[in-house]
């Protein structure tokens, strides 16, 4: 492919760029993103990515847009209350690229779409609200041999990791299952600092930029958790778990299933605070 | 003694990871603990006992993101 003027005006800050330049720049054209979620975190991973050029940008979403999600679902704007999230973020999308080409799945993502859904796409971003479904998107992404920047959050604390399957540790490595039901408190119960979903799912599209050019050190084998209260980032360091459940050395999971009850989003912990 | 829990140092009792948690009121099933950069079984939380020096991460589950 060669660029247009247009182009090559659009992304000359990329194109400058030693590590991008042009032959990176058209790797992002290429590239083809899937999100799980047009909410909080899939509202500024999908405006950078589609501001950064990515060719394909796929967005799953069933509900739609309420009010109580313009506090941080920032693709979505007051006039789009009540009308599906795929839409509102495809026209977003569109105004701010019209190179991009949104794919809309107003769907939930199941056992049964997943790996046909995700098999078109080189990167998925995790941006559920969902134990159940964060668990299926890594199963899945497992199964599919497709490269998952995971992100979470909750309160003032965010969370974000990559996982290369088969050769990061994956979710399951580190929590083997979704936590037990009615244990667990839902995100309206909690509350969310809505900017906290900006910092992590930024951080979620420069992981799937970076996957897309080949640059750089991926977020992998690393949960990279961020407290917004001490505006402290704080790395951990994970490792592939022999006895994973999925990826381990010997897996009781040997084919896509949906774990957990998807009934009611979930995000909280009562206890979390004893730290 | 003195252990590293999610990356400040704190003085305990001893004791294992079981009885750390106990102490801080925190339910073992909504927590993966890692122990020196290893994950633990849960069912190992009571038989690792803790040593001085221990650098202790109890992860919590974050499932927000929309």
């Amino acid at each position: 492919m060669e660029f247009t003027e247009t182009q090559i005006n659009r992304y000359s800050r990329h194109i400058l760029l030693p590590e991008v330049g042009g032959k990176g720049q058209k790797k992002i054209i290429q590239g083809k993103v899937l999100i799980v979620g047009a909410g909080g975190l899939g509202s500024p991973a999908a405006l950078y990515l589609a501001a950064a050029g990515i060719g394909t940008i796929g967005l799953i979403d069933s509900d739609v847009v309420d009010l109580s999600n313009l506090q941080r679902q920032v693709i979505h704007q007051t006039p789009d209350v009540g009308r599906p999230k795929v839409v509102s973020g495809k026209e977003k999308i569109q105004a701010l690229n019209p190179d991009v080409n949104v794919v809309m799945y107003e769907e939930r993502l199941t056992a049964g779409n997943a790996l046909k859904i995700m098999s078109g796409y080189d990167v998925v971003i995790d941006g559920v609200d969902n134990f159940p479904t964060k668990f299926l998107i890594n199963d899945a992404c497992y199964f599919a041999g497709k490269p998952l920047v995971h992100g979470g959050i909750l309160r003032f604390d965010g969370r974000v990791t990559t996982i290369i399957p088969k050769k990061s540790a994956c979710y399951r490595c580190v929590f083997k299952k979704p936590p037990p039901e009615g244990l667990v408190a839902s995100c309206q119960e909690a509350g969310v600092i809505g900017v906290l979903a900006g910092i992590i799912g930024t951080i979620q599209a420069t992981e799937a930029l970076k996957l897309i050019l080949g640059i750089g050190r991926p977020l992998t084998d690393r949960l990279l958790d961020f407290d917004a209260r001490r505006t402290q980032f704080r790395e951990i360091r994970i490792k592939r778990n022999p006895d994973c459940p999925l990826c381990g050395e010997r897996p009781t999971i040997t084919e896509l299933i949906e774990d957990g009850d998807v009934g009611g989003p979930t995000c909280a912990l009562p206890g979390q605070r004893n730290l | 003694m003195q252990v590293t829990i999610n990356g400040k140092a704190e003085e305990i009792a001893g004791g294992t990871v079981l009885d750390l948690l106990k102490a801080k009121s925190i339910e073992p099933q909504m927590v993966a603990v890692e122990v020196n950069d290893t994950m633990l079984e849960r069912t190992h939380l009571e038989t690792t006992q803790l040593k001085d020096g221990d650098h202790v991460e109890f992860l919590f589950y974050m499932g927000g993101g929309r």
